[in-house]
């Protein structure tokens, strides 16, 4: 079943926290796992409410070879 | 002032040097002379000591900053952050000197003062800012109605030639087109989700002054359908010599028509009879050589759109590969609904399949044009074979042997 605005919000917050240090996730591949889970999701929904946490500041987007969505951490390139 | 006897080599030719350019500026600005010393110690050491970050940006924004970092930081304070700022150009870079002056005072105030006009993707190009200057620098740039570009696995700011703003050449409004797409794909441009990076440029003849058939993943070449325009009286006067070849641009005085435009035709296409030019334009495949040489006799018709073509990139490891077209003729007209959903479509496909880092030209390597062309719902055309099949092999659908049964030659989604 497709989940409301709010708790996709929090769903993906939460699959990003836990993938934090093992894997980075694109966009994509959080669309993907989304709709793994939750196959009736429309994708603009996806789309947005990753946009929300980037928004909001509880995300950002990173580039290590690639664009990925990471919750925010120190940038290991500006230390000394 | 750091002491840089390498760099002040680069002043010593005859051309302009952005060695003086930079001592100019490092006058007034601390970090450039930092970036002269720090430069001078990579040409004496042969390595560099740019480190890349990863993170920096602008608040809701994916692209557009692209994080650096010197490893030298005591040794040069001002590098310690060096970040860059893509600037999304206007449409075949017209500017009024009031917008440059706008731009250069936000960069002054807020970076190094360090510009490139223009990157490779059009862009404008701050080169030198701190982590806290660049949400500053973002807000006074929109107040005055600029925008960051596109960078990272995104959509790339959309570039164009000047189109018919000052050439006659120009099959279609190419920075109207430019502009539209622009507009349609920022969510894409700002926030990036794409396997990698997804670029357009639009030329607005076969010239191609922006060379988007090698330096784009997408072009769009204007094209035209009809016979080429000619006035006869004119080629009279090139045969003639009253009218110079490339409206004086060449470095001849007077052209031999037949063998400077007819001989050098590659269809073989045309017919000098007496002072008459003839052209078989069923054969002519629009390459531009006679239209160049003689701009006053010899225009494109008047039928025009563009060409489509995909797939240009340049990786290190396979080298260069241009693009291929995929729409022979497309009509450019607002709002370019046809083309927009095309895009859409194809950056759909390629981020549902693409792995991560694989340019769209790659993907269709690695699982064929026949994939491509049915999920994007496009029919294939004999315009799309770059090359002889070298595989004598040819692996049958299923979808093949229903066509055929139903009368038709091949599978089709269309």
């Amino acid at each position: 079943m497709a989940l409301p605005k709010e708790e996709l919000v929090e769903f993906i917050y939460k699959m990003v926290e836990k993938a934090q240090g093992k894997k980075q996730l694109k966009a994509k591949d959080i669309e993907k796992l989304v709709l793994k889970e939750h196959p009736d999701q429309p994708k603009n929904d996806v789309k947005y409410a990753i946009k929300d946490l980037i928004d909001g500041g509880r995300c950002v987007y990173t580039y290590f070879g690639g664009s990925f969505v990471e919750i925010p951490h120190v940038e290991g390139a500006a230390k000394h | 002032m750091h002491k840089t006897p390498l760099l002040d080599q680069l002043e010593s030719g005859p051309f302009p040097s952005f060695v003086t350019d930079l001592k100019r500026l490092a006058a007034t600005k601390p970090q450039v002379n930092d970036l002269l010393g720090q430069l001078e110690r990579s040409y004496v050491e042969k390595i560099t000591h740019w480190k890349h970050g990863g993170i920096v940006g602008v608040l809701g924004y994916g692209s557009g900053i692209i994080g650096r970092y010197s490893d030298l930081p005591d040794e040069f304070p001002g590098l310690e952050h060096f970040h860059t700022m893509r600037i999304n150009q206007p449409s075949g870079w017209f500017y009024t000197s009031t917008a440059l002056r706008e731009l250069f005072d936000i960069w002054d105030e807020h970076g190094s003062g360090v510009l490139n006009l223009h990157g490779a993707t059009g862009d404008v190009i701050f080169l030198g800012t701190r982590t806290e200057e660049l949400e500053p620098a973002f807000q006074k740039l929109t107040a005055k109605g600029w925008d960051i570009g596109g960078s990272g696995s995104a959509f790339r700011s959309p570039s164009c030639c000047c189109g018919p703003a000052r050439c006659e050449w120009s099959c279609y409004d190419t920075m109207e087109a430019c502009y539209q797409l622009t507009q349609e794909f920022q969510f894409d441009l700002h926030r990036p989700s794409y396997p990698y990076k997804y670029k357009l440029k639009f030329s607005g003849c076969p010239n191609d002054c922006v060379a988007s058939v090698a330096r784009s993943d997408m072009s769009m070449i204007g094209v035209w359908k009809d016979d080429i325009r000619i006035d006869q009286a004119a080629v009279a006067a090139y045969i003639g010599g009253e009218l110079k070849p490339k409206g004086g641009g060449a470095n001849l005085d007077k052209l031999d028509v037949q063998a400077d435009v007819v001989d050098l035709c590659p269809t073989q296409c045309m017919l000098l009879d007496g002072k008459t030019l003839k052209i078989n334009n069923k054969e002519c495949n629009h390459c531009m050589h006679c239209i160049n040489l003689m701009p006053q006799a010899l225009r494109p018709g008047t039928d025009a759109g563009c060409t489509v073509l995909l797939g240009s990139h340049a990786p290190i490891l396979e080298g260069a590969q241009m693009s291929w077209v995929i729409v022979p003729f497309m009509r450019m007209e607002e709002p370019y609904d046809e083309l927009k959903e095309l895009t859409a479509n194809i950056t759909e496909w390629w981020s549902e399949h693409g792995k991560n880092r694989e340019r769209v030209g790659e993907l269709i390597m690695r699982l064929g044009m026949r994939a491509f062309l049915e999920a994007v719902g496009l029919p294939p055309v004999p315009q799309t074979v770059r090359v002889p099949r070298a595989n004598p092999f040819f692996f049958w659908h299923q979808a093949d042997f229903d066509a055929e049964d139903a009368g038709r030659k091949y599978h089709t989604t269309k």
